[in-house]
């Protein structure tokens, strides 16, 4: 697997984020070891792998937050290292541990953000109705923020990012704790954002180690101690597991297990809760399917079902990493 | 049938009037893996505190391994295992010196027992690392450890994968199922959909009620009925837009780089007609599988 090795058609789609070669370490821990990255306008952008994979230390590399040892990052047409103000101006960052000012009201806490960035009093008061009207907390702008639920702080949070109106926007780990629901409104909203500003052209990316929310980005990169192992779309890192992942369920699952890991066929099984996850070599499910069937009827143990189903972005990435346990 | 290791019935905690937990009721027999699905505040570690004779029930009635979670806390206490994730383990110490302090905590001095954990978790090999130098799974690894030292019947699980990536997860979750195949029972909350996915059982709470108690493929069953759809078309929220309106769609989501929408008896060539009709290009309509986030949205809403 070649890292960073995708092409981009230069269109008139301007891509946003240029970062060429990222190095960062930390003493001896090479938390960002040789990262590009290249992020269009109008796209969503996840950076997924586990806590220290070196997610956090590219965003703060990006933002200017932190100086590399090495490469070169151009945000919007301003050099990182060089432009570092102008850079900044056009990105709007939420970190993992956003902050606000519990004792002030909502408004007050977007007022502090837009004044802190240098928004005129005739510009932040407007601008930040219409983020509060955006994300939904129009109606609570006199609430003190230690009173909202998380769901409300989290759009406050997302709402302070956006006040001065960026056309990068960084989110780090923004729905850790969330409720399902709550984190769908999140993403809704930017979805929205990149969607109703294509004009303006908008890029988001975002981290998590969480494969759900992943496939919700147009396109991942997989990162593993310090580097991209693999970039692609959602769409196109499951096609490269299309057709080898089998869902089996019965009774006892650990007998079926046993079964299956015994297939010359069948790579790799995963117990998941009430059921197996096969994958199998390419071309051979039906193959393997019907021999397991046969094998568990013989055995007088309880098949449920086994079908093929969709890969899921987990399979995929414990495909690519499956070498390189940590 | 055995007597079930965890027995709950209408367990109710009201702090002054907000009711934490909502006249729940559930059983759990050995060596299950059970999933306690929902988000922060939904009332989840409230009622493992209530389990663990931590925290007075308001209401209700609760056993656990037999022993009354009312009178015989203490009795819970020695024989349970909790693994939280914010528990502290010394950076400064290696993986042994913190198994071996906190199997003092339980009485647990015995040097084999020691190490039999660590082997059990994958930390042998690794006794004089120090904690402050291991991976996010590793450590979690470690945790377990001291969760296991006293050799527990039931082990309450928190959150117990956060923040690492498949692959370790998966490594972890292999661990937790050889326990159950030896008999432990085991309780694991999470807000994670990806975590709640590995249980045999998940129960989904919000705001202090259980609103299901399944195996994961009977909850996706039984509560999403329609179909998943990914479709990919653009404009997006014009084709979000018009998809709602069609009669047999339950619900339509923006999903990054798609829609992906539920339905009942909507043929995969009437949306793509329709969208078409509309002026919205369709790339392609995929079948999808319902998530227990699907499942979520559906009970919460």
């Amino acid at each position: 697997m070649k890292p960073n090795d995708l092409t981009f058609e230069h269109s008139n789609v301007q891509t946003l984020v240029h970062a060429q070669n990222l190095h960062k370490h930390f003493g001896n821990n090479h938390a960002v070891d040789g990262v590009s990255l290249q992020v269009k306008a109008g796209e969503i952008y996840g950076l997924v792998g586990s806590d220290g994979a070196g997610k956090t230390t590219t965003m703060r590399l990006l933002v200017g937050a932190l100086l590399p040892n090495a490469g070169e990052i151009n945000i919007c047409g301003y050099d990182v290292a060089k432009q570092v103000e102008m850079a900044r101006s056009t990105i709007g960052y939420l970190s993992q541990r956003f902050s606000m000012y519990e004792d002030l009201t909502v408004l007050e806490n977007i007022r502090f953000f837009a004044e802190i960035r240098g928004l005129s009093s005739s510009e932040w008061l407007p601008r930040s109705m219409e983020i509060l009207e955006f994300v939904g907390l129009a109606k609570f702008i006199d609430r003190r923020a230690g009173l909202l639920s998380g769901g409300m702080k989290q759009k406050l949070g997302l709402a302070s990012a956006l006040v001065t109106r960026p056309r990068l926007l960084l989110l780090d780990e923004p729905t850790t704790g969330v409720d399902p629901v709550t984190r769908q409104d999140f993403w809704q909203l930017v979805v929205k954002l990149v969607a109703n500003r294509e004009g303006e052209g908008v890029s988001v990316i975002i981290s998590t180690p969480y494969m759900d929310e992943a496939s919700r980005c147009h396109r991942v990169g997989f990162m593993k101690a310090g580097k991209i192992i693999a970039e692609d779309s959602p769409s196109n890192l499951r096609t490269r597991l299309n057709n080898r992942i089998l869902e089996l369920r019965g009774t006892p699952l650990k007998s079926l297990k046993q079964i299956a890991i015994q297939d010359e066929d069948v790579e790799e099984a995963a117990a998941f809760g009430d059921k197996l996850h096969l994958r199998v070599k390419e071309g051979k499910s039906n193959i393997v399917i019907a021999r397991l069937q046969k094998q568990i009827e013989s055995q007088n143990l309880n098949l449920i079902s086994l079908r093929e189903i969709p890969p899921t972005l987990e399979d995929v990435f414990i495909l690519l990493t499956e070498f390189n346990h940590d | 049938m055995t007597e079930p290791v965890i027995s709950v019935k209408n367990l109710t905690r009201r702090f002054g009037d907000f009711v934490a937990v909502d006249h729940i009721s559930f059983d759990v027999q050995a060596g299950q893996i059970v999933g306690y699905l929902g988000p922060n505040g939904s009332g989840k570690t409230t009622t493992i505190r209530m389990l663990l004779g931590l925290l007075k029930p308001s209401d209700g009635s609760a056993t656990v391994l037999g022993y009354d979670v009312f009178k015989q806390a203490e009795e819970i206490r020695a024989r349970v295992g909790y693994m939280s994730q914010k528990f502290a383990i010394y950076d400064d110490l290696t993986t042994l010196e913190n198994l071996t302090f906190y199997g003092g905590v339980y009485g647990i001095t015995d040097k084999a027992r020691i190490n039999s954990t660590l082997e059990l978790v994958g930390l042998n090999g690794h006794e004089k690392t120090l904690t402050r130098e291991l991976s996010t799974g590793w450590r979690q690894r470690l945790s377990l450890a001291i969760a296991l030292v006293h050799q527990p019947k039931l082990l309450f699980l928190d959150e117990p994968t956060s923040g690492v990536d498949p692959t370790a997860r998966r490594a972890f979750w292999d661990l937790i199922y050889k326990l159950a195949e030896d008999g432990v029972t085991i309780l694991v909350t999470t807000h994670y959909m990806d975590e709640a996915e590995y249980c045999e059982r998940v129960g989904v709470m919000r705001d202090g009620k259980l609103l299901a108690m399944d195996t994961p493929t009977n909850l996706k069953t039984s509560i999403i009925k329609g179909d998943v759809w990914e479709v990919y078309a653009r404009p997006l929220e014009k084709g979000l837009e018009i998809l709602s309106a069609l009669a047999g769609v339950e619900r339509v989501g923006l999903a990054g780089d798609h829609l992906r929408t539920i339905s009942q008896r909507v043929e995969k060539e009437a949306m793509q007609t329709l969208l078409i009709s509309n002026g919205i290009s369709v790339d392609k309509i995929e079948r999808g599988e319902p998530t227990l986030e699907d499942v979520f949205l559906s009970l919460a809403r």
